[in-house]
């Protein structure tokens, strides 16, 4: 579903993000990708909707070469992927129903067919009751479950994740990522990263390793 | 409803409700003002245009005869006159009466009394149906008893000259005053950019197209600039109102029923279509200028 092939990220000035990594995340399956801020984790995320593209080497999803995409096919590949960033990215002048009517209003869903679907999202993450709420007003695990249910209401095949707990306390923590093992139980791709080796491991789950760019 | 309709629909809406602030008031109400000193311009341009047409325009002709003309002479040239389809009315002015009203110039019968007899010419005084005046000056000039021709012309062309400088003067303000309009847009626009940054940002990161995202801006644009010509519209109207209040009894005055008129609707549709296509232009050019260097990171 997944698959990063020698990929390297050098940006200007020589420094090198991502050096020869090389992975494949097969479909319907959920893995971790940890390492020290700076190993390169969030530079890898971002290959996969193409917000960065490599160097070098080749970023395959759903079959698409992601680095040769033309700009104008980006939108569509980005539809199809759930992408759950670490300071979440919620809108602020809307409620939290609105968040997550915005992916929708893109893809022209009707109205009813739209509305519907926000509100199974919401109810997925169990903030079905706060919908009228300002995102500000929710706590910080909250936030990152809007930020969830805003990724997963376009029902996306590959889930991806960076750092979704790095700022909550250990029960949120846990919250959310059940969250991300529900949505893998039904068959989506999920992809996060995060530093908390510990955290991750109690899952029992693939673990990708990243140290200074490379893959361990 | 189709999906396509649905989401011009929608950033129809969302454009709407952005006019609809303050600062998208203000902004139309910018561009209401700069457009009404082009368009009130055009209303009085037209409206003197109208006045200038209908007044005697036609140049008028004087068609002087030779000192020894006899009276033969002259009914034969009022014939020939009257005869010519491009002549409209022909006045006889005897020597006798060109006299007397030169005598009654100030300063002229002491100059007319020295020189003992009347050195004045018959003439006939015409006026030209219509266009090519000097055509037919030349013509009536070459007929047979005329000793000389004068084309009253000049006044004529002065005032075209003087029409054609109004209209280049409403041009040149036209156009400047658009380029404003297509400015004030592009500078609204760049300030709804910058203070949806936020938005624009997670829309392209979750998968809105470019499209999608200029939509509103668009609509936007095309709406203000509409807005600002109907506003133009409205500031004519009631300007030109107020001046007929003073315009009424001067021109009763001269026994015209003179007034300045609004502009004819195609040309009022036509100044309102032309702001609104400004607008867009404007939009068009700020997004594509603001909304590139708005990618995730």
């Amino acid at each position: 579903m997944v698959s990063f092939s020698a990929v390297v990220k050098r940006y200007p000035g020589g420094q090198e993000a991502l050096r020869d990594v090389s992975f494949s995340v097969d479909a319907g399956e959920l893995v971790f990708l940890t390492g020290r801020s700076g190993a390169g984790k969030s530079t890898l995320l971002k290959m996969i909707p193409a917000i960065e593209r490599p160097s070098s080497g080749s970023v395959i999803v759903n079959g698409q070469n992601v680095g040769a995409l033309k700009r104008a096919a980006i939108p569509y590949l980005r539809r199809n992927l759930g992408l759950v960033f670490q300071d979440q990215k919620l809108l602020h002048d809307r409620s939290v129903y609105d968040n997550v009517m915005l992916p929708l209003s893109f893809s022209a869903h009707a109205p009813r067919e739209a509305a519907r679907r926000a509100r199974a999202a919401l109810d997925k993450v169990g903030l079905l009751a706060r919908e009228k709420a300002n995102p500000i007003q929710l706590s910080g695990g909250e936030q990152q479950r809007l930020a969830i249910a805003r990724a997963v209401v376009n029902r996306p095949a590959v889930l991806v994740a960076d750092e979704p707990t790095a700022n909550l306390d250990a029960e949120s923590a846990a919250r959310v990522l059940d969250i991300f093992v529900a949505f893998n139980q039904v068959g989506v791709t999920v992809l996060i990263a995060s530093h908390d080796q510990a955290l991750v491991e109690r899952y029992g789950k693939r673990v990708l390793h990243l140290r200074e760019g490379r893959i361990a | 409803m189709s999906a396509w309709l649905r989401q011009h629909r929608r950033a129809f809406g969302a454009a709407l409700r952005r006019l609809a602030r303050a600062a998208g008031v203000l902004s139309a109400l910018v561009i209401g003002v700069a457009l009404a000193l082009p368009a009130g311009s055009y209303a009085l341009l037209e409206s003197l245009r109208g006045v200038s047409a209908g007044l005697t325009l036609e140049p008028q002709i004087s068609v002087f005869l030779p000192l020894e003309a006899k009276r033969s002479d002259i009914e034969a040239l009022r014939s020939r006159l009257r005869g010519d389809a491009r002549v409209g009315t022909v006045r006889f002015v005897s020597r006798e009466d060109a006299l007397k009203e030169l005598k009654q110039v100030q300063g002229i019968s002491e100059v007319v009394a020295a020189i003992g007899r009347n050195p004045l010419p018959d003439a006939f005084v015409v006026s030209a149906k219509g266009e090519g005046v000097e055509s037919l000056a030349a013509d009536l000039g070459r007929l047979p008893g005329v000793a000389h021709v004068q084309a009253d012309a000049a006044w004529a062309r002065r005032l075209a000259a003087l029409e054609r400088i109004g209209r280049v003067g409403l041009a040149l303000l036209a156009a400047l005053l658009g380029a404003a309009l297509v400015a004030v847009t592009f500078n609204t626009i760049r300030l709804q950019i910058l203070t949806q940054r936020d938005e624009i940002e997670v829309s392209k990161l979750i998968g809105a197209t470019d499209a999608f995202i200029r939509r509103p801006f668009y609509y936007f644009g095309l709406l203000q600039g509409l807005a600002g010509g109907a506003i133009a519209l409205g500031i004519v109207a009631g300007a030109l109102a107020l001046l007929n209040l003073e315009v009424r009894p001067l021109a009763e005055s001269y026994g015209s029923a003179f007034r300045f008129a609004f502009p004819a609707a195609a040309d009022a549709l036509a100044i309102v279509l032309f702001s609104g296509g400004l607008g867009w232009l404007g939009a068009q050019l700020s997004v594509s200028r603001h909304l590139r260097d708005i990618e995730p990171t």
